[in-house]
């Protein structure tokens, strides 16, 4: 019986946070430090032909201006876990700052002003001055469609089956093209970094989600050991991808730092983050289904097309989870990028999924209507018992109990099937429900745990908490098998000198970090079982290191704990005050045998205003299945924070660019529109649990980004409902339901 | 931000005296947009004196019954106050459909009338914009202006003011009392307080340089049962209106007497349709008469290329507002 995993813990790192003990990035305090302010540019492409510092450098307090001119030459990037191409031995070519005269997209830093203080190197940044030679640009997604292409790296897109025939025999058809706008992240915190050099050791504060691929990318850049980079990343306020890669500035500030001998900070304005980091490329889907009349899918045809930098191929595989979703025979499913001068996209929270599931979960609603079956029963209809892809079994697949679970607490059975047919007073009701996907990646992790003879824990690893709860899950987890109270375990992380850890992303840290101290915890186990052992009259004699636990002091049989050892007493026994074990987790070599994902069902009811084109989410259920639950409280916010990001992308975000500049013109939070308060009524999330014994010791899959995933195609399926509107084109604002 | 001189104004004529003699200085009271504006170099003040200290915030019955409020009021306090809630419901509505509690408990009355719009355009200092360097052209003409205004723009500037309040205060027929230097003072009516941009878009309003706001006096006033503030915007709340409308009707039983539309985020100032006034005069209320009041204040828009929805909006919204006033709806 678990006395913590599965229960509500409120999350261990809450007091520091909300009393400001917790320091990100940007707070680090360090003596000597001077302040780096970023210039940024004016034109979407071309080179710089001149560059004026004079005014710059003779204002007060500025220490130096640093331009391409005056720049030392980084050395080549290595690749990191989300540098892509993520094959290792290939170069990362992400954007670094001045490094030439090459402008490759609009308020792409031009030179960064050092000055001794913020407010210094902020003014003396207005005073640089910069004039170019601009050269004809390409920002529109639209306008460079006919130039895409399928990406040089990853296996081409094989078409199952036979789809354009099947397509063509199918006796219901329906076809459409949907559009996503840029969106950008916006995470709370903006992203720092303070650069400390001492000789050839750099020791750097940076908000990231991977400190290892942070020190691999710094130690390439400056030609230095990997040993001699500290990154130290505590906590994170928020990242949900932006922070995933090395973005351009802890190279530029540890430059500075470099060449100037002393501690440099940068930090981005909120402007400075729309081209800081990358985004969620602007997403056109051509997507076709085939189907009988009983609603039985025969063929699937959904083409993506996004944008790619001039500079570097990304793609976020927008197409990936059509292929496993439903049961289908002929399938064609490609993502094809397209060069825009604007920085290179990456990953936002849930990348692809979110996207392509926005377009296929639309057009199953337009199936449904087609058919007219109900749009519940059609996902049923076409359920995927196995993986369609591979034809593997699911490892574990609860996807039917959530439309079950999930349409009982609904009420789905009480929606009428016509659009316009439901109101509430002047407002039209809509009720829209979509199917959420998301993997249960995991990759390889190391934990250490020193466990002392007073019985307390040590915990550390290199994974970050951008928000999910990791310092709390982890806890929990070392406390569950430690059979420690989670107030005896202290875990740290976000630090290169903690054991190996992958990056914060694609919803795999409690599989991965928690898999790994999961078994550091049963390796001190087995020491001290071994240990125990070691005395004849031990009365865990016979038994084997499996059939053993610690709790509360005792190293007990599972079976009997009535035969047990004190841990304090077999450690005083051999002279030890603290066992120390690291262990590495790796995905099993079972689960290769299986299919591994997470689903989940979406519930929307909107209002909206007919006059007015207001669409207000009044209700959202939502249920997921994504293995055990570790700590229901931070999963449930977690979801909740996934249905508050599907409404913002549903409703209101849209990162605006005017052509005719290549410029980003809402780079702000009163014009970049995130939901606010006012904008998120009743939601309710619902797991339903899985028994998986093949993911990973644990049972656990990603949470974090499956969410959101159905959440903007189930808002605009119930637009529809609601309005008999079809609007294939995000965000759904007042003038698209005109 | 630049350097800038920081003077704390200790009576309304010393701090008008200081501004006149300054080409370059501003006052600042509440700072919730100026001080945004000069981290963006939008504003480039290099001296700001400081109003906070004035005793200006005071809000009180005129004679006559209409009420004066303080310049420096906060809007907060404005939209609570029992006089104001009372007697001009309209104007609390308003308010409070304005940016946010924390904005708004910092934000006064006079700095809300002073505020400037927030054309994109206008703040982003590497694109052209003619309020903000006047010559380098308008960006939103031919660029993005789905917020932009449909009415009485000029080919230097399609900006609107995006305030709330001054919406609310014209169809309350509310004057604005200054003070400038030399103890000038005078009364503009709020109808005549902003300005269109025609050729001088750099231009917000009709006040001297160092003229300072001193107080808003609102008439005694028959619209306090049945008046209407509607805000339509792209999310449920911290947004700048798409069509905001101003409703006010003066009832005799079910036929108006008088009535009052204005609409915000349209135009340059707050636009009043007095075509719509005097087509509701003397009529029943109802939503037929409240249609053709609407398709009369719409009539003349001049929609630019991504705002034509603002026509058809502006019109719904008339209608809602004028329902809601009524309690028709």
């Amino acid at each position: 019986m678990a006395r913590y995993i599965g229960k509500e813990m409120s999350r261990v790192d809450g007091v520091a946070k909300v009393t400001g003990r917790a320091k990100y990035a940007a707070e680090f305090r360090v003596p000597n430090l001077a302040y780096g302010f970023i210039v940024l540019g004016s034109v979407a492409k071309g080179t710089i032909k001149a560059i004026d510092t004079r005014e710059a450098e003779s204002s007060q307090g500025v220490v130096r201006v640093f331009t391409h001119l005056n720049s030392p030459k980084l050395g080549p990037k290595a690749s990191t876990e989300y540098a892509p191409p993520r094959n290792a031995r290939e170069q990362d070519k992400s954007f670094r700052a001045l490094q030439s005269d090459r402008i490759y997209f609009n308020a792409q830093p031009v030179a960064l002003v050092v000055a001794e203080t913020y407010e210094q190197a902020r003014y003396a940044a207005r005073l640089v001055k910069v004039s170019y030679n601009a050269e004809k640009h390409s920002t529109d997604t639209e306008a460079v469609r006919a130039q895409a292409r399928v990406p040089s790296q990853g296996p081409p897109p094989k078409p199952r089956g036979n789809p354009e025939e099947a397509m063509k025999s199918a006796p219901v058809r329906v076809e459409a093209e949907y559009r996503i706008p840029i969106e950008h992240h916006n995470p709370m915190e903006p992203h720092a970094a303070v650069a400390v050099w001492e000789g050839d050791r750099l020791t750097i504060f940076d908000k990231t989600q991977e400190v290892y691929g942070v020190r691999r990318h710094l130690a390439s850049s400056f030609n230095v050991p990997e040993e001699n980079v500290q990154v130290i990343s505590p906590y994170v306020g928020g990242a949900f991808g932006s922070s995933l890669r090395p973005n351009y500035y802890p190279s530029l500030t540890a430059m500075a730092a470099r060449e100037l001998k002393r501690p440099i900070k940068v930090v981005y304005t909120r402007t400075q983050m729309f081209t800081g980091h990358g985004h969620r490329p602007y997403t056109i889907q051509k997507i076709a289904l085939g189907a009988e009349a009983s609603g039985k899918l025969t063929a699937m045809i959904h083409e993506a097309v996004h944008n790619t930098s001039t500079f570097e191929e990304f793609s976020d595989n927008t197409t990936g989870f059509t292929r496993q979703v439903y049961a289908c025979p002929n399938l064609y499913a490609p993502t094809k990028i397209t060069d825009t001068d604007l920085n290179t996209p990456t990953w936002m929270r849930a990348p692809g999924a979110v996207s392509g599931m926005f377009a296929l979960e639309c057009a199953m609603d337009e199936l449904a209507y087609s058919l007219k079956i109900d749009p519940l029963e059609l996902r049923l209809i076409n359920y995927a018992e196995v993986d369609p892809e591979s034809g593997k079994p699911f490892s574990s697949k609860a996807l039917r109990e959530c439309y079950r679970l999930g349409a009982e607490k609904f009420g789905w059975k009480n929606r009428k099937f016509e659009p316009r047919s439901m109101r509430d007073g002047r407002l039209l009701v809509g009720w829209g429900t979509a199917t959420g996907v998301w993997g249960a990646f995991q990759s390889p992790a190391s934990a250490k745990i020193t466990f002392r003879g007073e019985g307390t824990a040590h915990v550390t690893s290199a994974t970050s908490d951008i928000g999910p709860g990791t310092y709390t899950v982890v806890t929990m987890i070392a406390a569950e098998y430690l059979g420690l109270t989670p107030d005896r375990v202290q875990f740290e992380l976000g630090d290169t000198k903690f054991p190996r850890a992958p990056a914060q992303g694609g919803s795999q840290t409690t599989a991965s970090v928690g898999s790994a101290v999961h078994g550091a915890a049963l390796a001190v186990t087995s020491r001290l079982f071994a240990l125990a052992n070691q005395d004849a009259n031990s009365p865990l004699k016979g038994a084997a290191a499996s059939d053993v636990e610690m709790l509360d002091g005792r190293l007990r049989l599972k079976n009997d704990p009535s035969r047990f050892v004190q841990i304090a007493e077999v450690m005083r026994r051999n002279n030890l005050t603290e066992i120390a074990e690291t262990f590495e987790s790796k995905p099993s070599e079972e689960r290769r045998k299986y299919a591994t994902l997470a689903h989940g069902a979406q519930f929307i009811e909107v209002k909206v205003d007919p006059d007015l084109g207001q669409v207000r989410v009044t209700r959202a259920i939502e249920v997921s299945a994504c293995g055990k639950i570790i700590n229901p409280k931070a999963s449930h916010s977690q979801e909740i924070g996934g249905v508050v990001w599907g409404i913002g992308m549903a409703l209101t975000e849209a990162t605006e660019i005017d052509h005719r500049y290549g410029r980003i013109m809402n780079p702000n939070l009163q014009h970049y529109h995130v939901p606010v308060n006012a904008d998120v009524h009743e939601v309710e999330t619902l797991f339903v649990e899985e028994d998986d014994q093949i993911v990973n010791p644990l049972g656990v899959k990603g949470m974090g980004e499956l969410g959101m995933v159905g959440i903007p195609a189930a808002i605009a399926n119930a637009v529809f409902h609601a309005t008999g509107r079809r609007i294939r084109e995000l965000p759904i604002t007042p003038d698209k339901l005109l | 931000m630049r350097p800038f001189k920081y003077t704390r104004a200790s009576t309304v004529d010393s701090a008008a005296r200081v501004v006149t003699a300054n080409p370059s200085a501003k006052f600042l009271a509440g700072g919730t947009n100026i001080l945004d504006l000069m981290k963006e170099d939008v504003e480039r003040p290099n001296e700001l004196v400081d109003l906070t200290r004035l005793k200006l915030a005071e809000i009180k019955a005129a004679p006559g019954g209409g009420v004066t409020i303080g310049a420096l009021s906060k809007n907060t306090d404005t939209a609570n106050h029992p006089l104001i809630r009372q007697n001009y419901p309209l104007l609390t509505q308003a308010i409070v459909a304005g940016a946010s509690g924390q904005l708004r408990n910092m934000a006064t009355n006079g700095g809300n009338l002073m505020q400037r719009t927030r054309c994109q355009y206008f703040y982003d200092t590497a694109l052209p914009c003619n309020k903000r360097e006047l010559g380098t052209g308008c960006g939103a003409l031919e660029g993005l202006n789905r917020n932009h205004a449909i009415f009485g723009w000029s080919e230097k500037c399609v900006a609107t003011y995006p305030g709330d309040m001054a919406n609310a205060l014209y169809a309350l027929e509310a004057v604005v009392r200054v003070r400038g230097a030399q103890e000038r003072e005078r009364t503009i009516p709020i109808g005549d307080f902003h300005r269109l941009p025609g050729d001088t878009p750099e231009k917000d309003n009709n006040l001297q340089h160092g003229e300072l706001i001193t107080a808003i006096e609102l008439p005694k006033s028959p619209f306090a049962k049945n008046s209407y503030y509607l805000k339509v915007r792209d999310r449920a709340s911290y947004a700048f209106a798409l069509v905001a409308v101003a409703a006010a009707l003066d009832l005799n039983g079910g036929t108006i007497r008088q009535a009052r539309v204005v609409l915000g985020g349209v135009a340059h100032k707050p636009w009043r349709s007095l075509e719509a006034e005097s087509a509701l005069s003397g009529k029943p209320a109802s939503e037929q008469t409240f249609k053709q009041a609407a398709e009369l204040a719409l009539r003349d828009a001049k929609p630019l290329a991504h705002n034509a929805y603002k026509v058809e909006l502006g019109k719904r919204a008339i209608v809602r507002a004028l329902m809601r006033a009524s309690r028709l709806a």
